[in-house]
């Protein structure tokens, strides 16, 4: 068995090469972000893109310790790894380092480690580990309970930070548990709870509760067989009509007040486009202004003179939106949607319950990265800090995110031996 | 259970899809479809930087500086970049009041927030050192360098007139104006403004976020050159100006001094004057206001604006039309008994009857009387009001009635009115000499402009023709004269008929009861006029019109001096003066011009 001594024995290519064009597109794009006449040397480590390529660097070597590790490894210490990883959430809020407001962050030196990017891998694990039990019953409340658990312990100690953005990450496992066996009606509920959350401020809330009932009175006239669900029917009625009147008392009183601005910029109640706005408009007139083949490498006018805010982090997309246009913005989009295929793909092939709950995990949260990171980029979604997978600068987003992925490309390599 | 929830693979990879299909829709939407964003990303990073050239320079007859620019300041605001700041601190920098800051700066985020616009404009270049080293305090806020106008002579504020920031209709009639531009608003600056503005040049540059130049756009493939404006040379002549200007000191009137043989105006005096720097830079409105509420009226410029009652000055007129249509003989005697003469009195105490010269050298009212009314009832030519057209298009081919419409601004025209006025008020042919007598000897509805009567001097001393009386004599170099001022327009009497004129004019100064003989300068024919116009007003204009010398006229004037008195007292000696000064440029009579400096005739009454 020569393979097995290679750690690149059975690895999924089309994987790696995916993850390694990532980096590379982010690599150029940042180095383009943060381009300036004084430092024209991709390999410029005082500058991020230098720096980036460290990273890289580093996740490469971080991606093959992962790869000679053994993979019962993962599987036997996700418990562990879960619980260190809650512990560090813990730690950082009391010995993390303040940065604009939020204690996200160990500083060791001049290095900075953001533990929430890791917190991700382990529920990921964690979620795996428990969802894979031979006897579980996911119809079963209490295991409801347990997985929602896994899920919101990670996301209450990420919202103390406050970093509101990372937590919601977690609302992504909801995928994982759907294909777990979850009711698709909790993914519709969670749809028609987003939709709603939208309506109920953009439109009088009487109309809204009016539109409700409307469509139950349907849904019961038309649906025989729904007949017989009539209290459900109703329950969910009122459970709606109560969140509608909430959403109000949410976004006033329990928002922060930069969280209720993004929300009024997106649903046009406000046109600041000089204050909460002026992110989100930037970042439409850079990628609107690429045209189908973009400006070009360095062209990019909103790019170059620094129009956009957070530019080689979250807004990353609008350099390859404005550089690259149309076509480069589809490549990157087919990329990631390739990516996740893949993913999806690998995790069914698993014999091992664990390996393929892990896999839809990994899915669940690139996917969730992908959406908010480029919907809040092209102004359908709200401005919520979160980083596009590989591409964004920042080490420990793009640590998180290799031993997010390569422990799943390491766990499908050995697919054929685990159970 | 198992194969039944792999299907679900199905629905999470749809899902990803329709996210993928929705984010090219959207992406597709705005960088193909909507092209705005081009538009939005150009405005954020270009700057057209304006050049603005320096204006021209305006010289005087004899290559005199009288205008030009030194550099000035302007602080400009970009209301975005604007952050907290100290405004009463600020306002004490600027010396400007808290209320006029917030009206600037709202005016500035109103035109745009993200556009460098005017905040305060020229600001002089003493001011501008204490101000620069503070402004470090202010973002938001920065200095512009532009250019004053500097008038070193301080003389002919009206001539050359003065520049304002454009308005809302100047902008509105010429698109090369923006916002925060100068314009010429009166004057040479204004018949000139396209010539003395040069041309704005422009360059298109690239800023950053925080608008710092990047360089230019393009390689300054879309930048133009500002060209500079031209020099102007006048025709006035400085000296004799500022000398015109001191004689007027304490007097309110014009004179107004023509070069017969070229139309070129060599004095265009209107008192009171005011100093034009006085309407340049920071201090400009205010000192504006303060000109305006003047009752003396120091903005209008008498020479064109003021609209007078020619008084006997007018006589020399009818006289020559009367010559003209046959009606009056250089032999002609009519009577006069003094003020016992109807139905025009005669204040003056002279032998009669009288010759057209005597008349004019006495300055006879009942003979003039009997002049017009020989003109208007003249035989075989129709009626009263057919002799009156004929008289009144003998007068226009004069220059009265009408604006000369040369390059003086807010000319006015004068007044001499239509037989439909007459036939209007009385009815047709229900009007006679009589009942319009008083046209006669230059009262009643008739007015002029000092500038038209200059004219009529010209057209004596020219005998019958004059050219367009005009302020610029080259533009560029002194040696590109203005071609459209080179004709002569005819009037339409006959060179001889000014013969008789001319010799009696002399005799107005030379004649033993010449009415300016006191006024005479010896070694000089000068021909001359006075008039003693009565107005509603008050006391009667002193009014004088004269040329000189008689063998070869090298000036022609008109002077006016408002409620003075009689023209011999006032109008004449100081058209002397002039003449003097022009001819000889020096004064021999110390005791004459003496006289005239000290009379204040506005704050004694």
């Amino acid at each position: 068995m020569r393979e097995r001594n290679s750690i690149f024995h059975n690895i999924d290519w089309v994987t790696i090469v995916i993850f390694l064009l990532l980096m590379v597109i982010g690599w150029v794009n940042i180095y383009a972000a943060v381009y300036n006449d004084e430092h024209k040397n991709i390999f410029d480590l005082t500058q991020n893109y230098g720096k980036q390529m460290i990273w890289i660097l580093t996740s490469l070597v971080l991606g093959m310790v992962i790869l000679i590790l053994d993979a019962k490894f993962f599987s036997a210490f996700s418990y562990v790894i879960f619980i260190v990883l809650l512990l560090v959430l813990i730690l950082v809020l009391v010995i993390g380092k303040e940065v604009a407001g939020s204690r996200s962050w160990f500083e060791i030196g001049n290095f900075r480690l953001q533990p929430s990017e890791f917190a991700k891998f382990a529920t990921a694990l964690a979620m795996a580990k428990y969802m894979s039990a031979l006897d579980l019953n996911i119809n079963r409340l209490s295991t409801r309970l347990t997985a929602a658990t896994i899920i919101l312990l990670p996301a209450s100690l990420i919202i103390l930070q406050p970093d509101a953005g990372s937590a919601i990450v977690y609302s992504a496992f909801i995928l994982v548990l759907f294909r777990e066996g979850l009711s698709g009606n909790f993914l519709l509920f969670g749809v028609a709870i987003a939709i709603l959350f939208v309506l109920a401020l953009m439109i009088d809330k009487f109309v809204l509760i009016g539109c409700l009932a409307g469509i139950g009175l349907m849904a019961f006239l038309l649906y025989k067989n729904l007949r017989r669900q009539f209290f459900w029917i109703v329950a969910a009625f009122i459970v709606l009509a109560g969140y509608v009147y909430s959403i109000d008392y949410v976004v006033e009183n329990i928002l922060e007040p930069h969280q209720q601005k993004r929300i009024n910029v997106l649903i046009g109640k406000e046109t600041d486009i000089k204050g909460a706005g002026y992110n989100v408009h930037q970042s439409l007139i850079a990628i609107g202004s690429g045209g189908f083949l973009g400006k070009g490498f360095l062209q990019g006018t909103q790019t170059k003179y620094d129009f956009v805010p957070e530019q080689s982090t979250d807004f990353i997309f609008c350099t390859i939106g404005e550089e690259w246009g149309f076509t480069g913005s589809i490549i990157v989009i087919i990329i990631f949607v390739g990516l996740l295929w893949r993913i999806v793909i690998l995790a069914e092939r698993q014999r091992s319950k664990f390996s393929r709950i892990y896999g839809y995990g990994v899915a669940a949260i690139l996917f969730f990265h992908f959406v908010v990171n480029i919907g809040m980029t092209i102004g359908l979604l709200p401005v919520i800090g979160i980083p596009l997978p590989f591409i964004s600068y920042g080490g420990s987003s793009l640590w998180g995110f290799t031993v997010l992925l390569i422990v799943f490309v390491k766990l499908d390599s050995v697919r054929l031996q685990l159970l | 259970m198992n194969r039944n929830l792999s299907e679900r693979k199905l629905v999470i990879i749809a899902i990803y899809i329709i996210v993928g299909f929705i984010f090219a829709a959207r992406l597709f939407y705005i960088q193909v479809i909507d092209e705005s964003y081009v538009v939005y990303a150009e405005s954020n990073v270009l700057r057209k930087n304006t050049i603005y050239p320096n204006r021209g320079v305006i010289f005087d007859r004899k290559g005199k500086l009288l205008v030009y620019d030194e550099a000035a300041y302007d602080l400009l605001v970009i209301p975005r970049q604007v952050k907290e700041i100290d405004t009463s601190e600020f306002c004490r920098l600027l010396e400007i009041t808290i209320e006029d800051f917030r009206a600037r700066l709202k005016k500035a985020v109103n035109y745009s927030r993200y556009k460098p616009t005017i905040f305060i404009s020229q600001i002089k270049k003493n001011e501008i050192g204490f101000i620069e080293e503070r402004l470090y305090k202010y973002p938001g806020f920065f200095i512009q360098s532009r250019s004053l106008r500097i008038y070193p002579t301080q003389i002919a504020a009206h001539t050359l007139g003065y520049v304002g920031e454009v308005d809302d209709r100047d902008i509105t009639a010429d698109p090369y104006y923006k916002m925060g531009d100068f314009i010429g608003k009166s004057g040479i600056e204004k018949s000139y403004e396209k010539v003395l503005r040069g041309t704005k040049g422009f360059n298109v540059v690239m800023v950053d976020v925080h608008n710092r130049e990047q360089g230019h756009y393009k390689n300054g493939k879309y930048d133009t050159s500002a060209v500079l404006g031209q020099n102007l040379y006048l025709t006035l002549d400085a000296d004799l100006q500022a000398y015109g200007e001191k004689l007027m000191a304490n007097k309110i009137g014009s004179i107004v001094a023509i070069d017969p043989k070229s139309g070129e105006i060599l004095a265009f005096v209107t008192s009171p004057v005011y100093d034009p720097n006085l309407l340049v830079g920071r201090a400009r409105g205010e000192n504006f206001n303060r000109l305006m509420a003047d009752t003396a009226k120091p903005l209008m410029n008498r020479a064109i604006m003021g609209m007078y009652p020619p008084g006997s000055t007018f006589k020399m007129a009818n006289a020559v039309i009367g010559l003209q249509m046959g009606t009056l003989t250089e032999g002609n005697a009519y009577s006069c008994a003094g003020p016992r003469t109807s139905p025009i009195k005669c204040s003056h105490n002279h032998k009669s009857p009288l010759q057209l010269r005597e008349a004019i050298e006495q300055s006879c009212n009942p003979y003039f009387w009997n002049v017009y009314k020989a003109i208007l009832e003249r035989g075989g030519f129709g009626s009263t009001e057919s002799n009156y057209n004929k008289w009144r298009s003998h007068l226009l081919s004069m220059g009265f009635g009408k604006k000369f419409n040369t390059d003086i601004p807010f000319e006015l025209s004068g007044n001499i009115p239509t037989s439909n006025y007459f036939n209007k008020i009385y009815g047709a042919d229900h009007w006679r000499a009589l009942t319009v007598r008083s046209l006669g000897i230059g009262q009643g509805e008739i007015t002029v402009t000092p500038l038209q009567n200059a004219n009529m001097a010209a057209i004596i001393a020219n005998k019958g023709f004059y050219f367009p009386p005009h302020l610029v004599k080259a533009i560029g170099s002194p040696d590109k004269t203005i071609e459209e001022f080179t004709h002569p327009i005819q009037t339409t009497i006959d060179p001889s008929n000014f013969i008789v004129l001319q010799e009696a004019m002399l005799e107005v100064f030379e004649g033993s009861h010449g009415t300016a003989r006191w006024a005479k300068l010896e070694g000089v024919k000068i021909c001359g006029k006075t008039g003693t116009a009565q107005n509603p007003h008050g006391k009667d204009h002193s009014m004088f019109i004269a040329f000189a010398p008689l063998e070869d006229p090298k000036i022609a004037m008109s002077v006016i001096v408002e409620n003075a008195g009689f023209g011999a007292t006032w109008a004449a000696p100081i058209a002397s003066l002039m003449i003097e000064k022009y001819l000889n440029d020096s004064i021999s009579r110390p005791q004459v011009e003496q006289k005239i400096l000290d009379a204040d005739l506005i704050h004694v009454k």
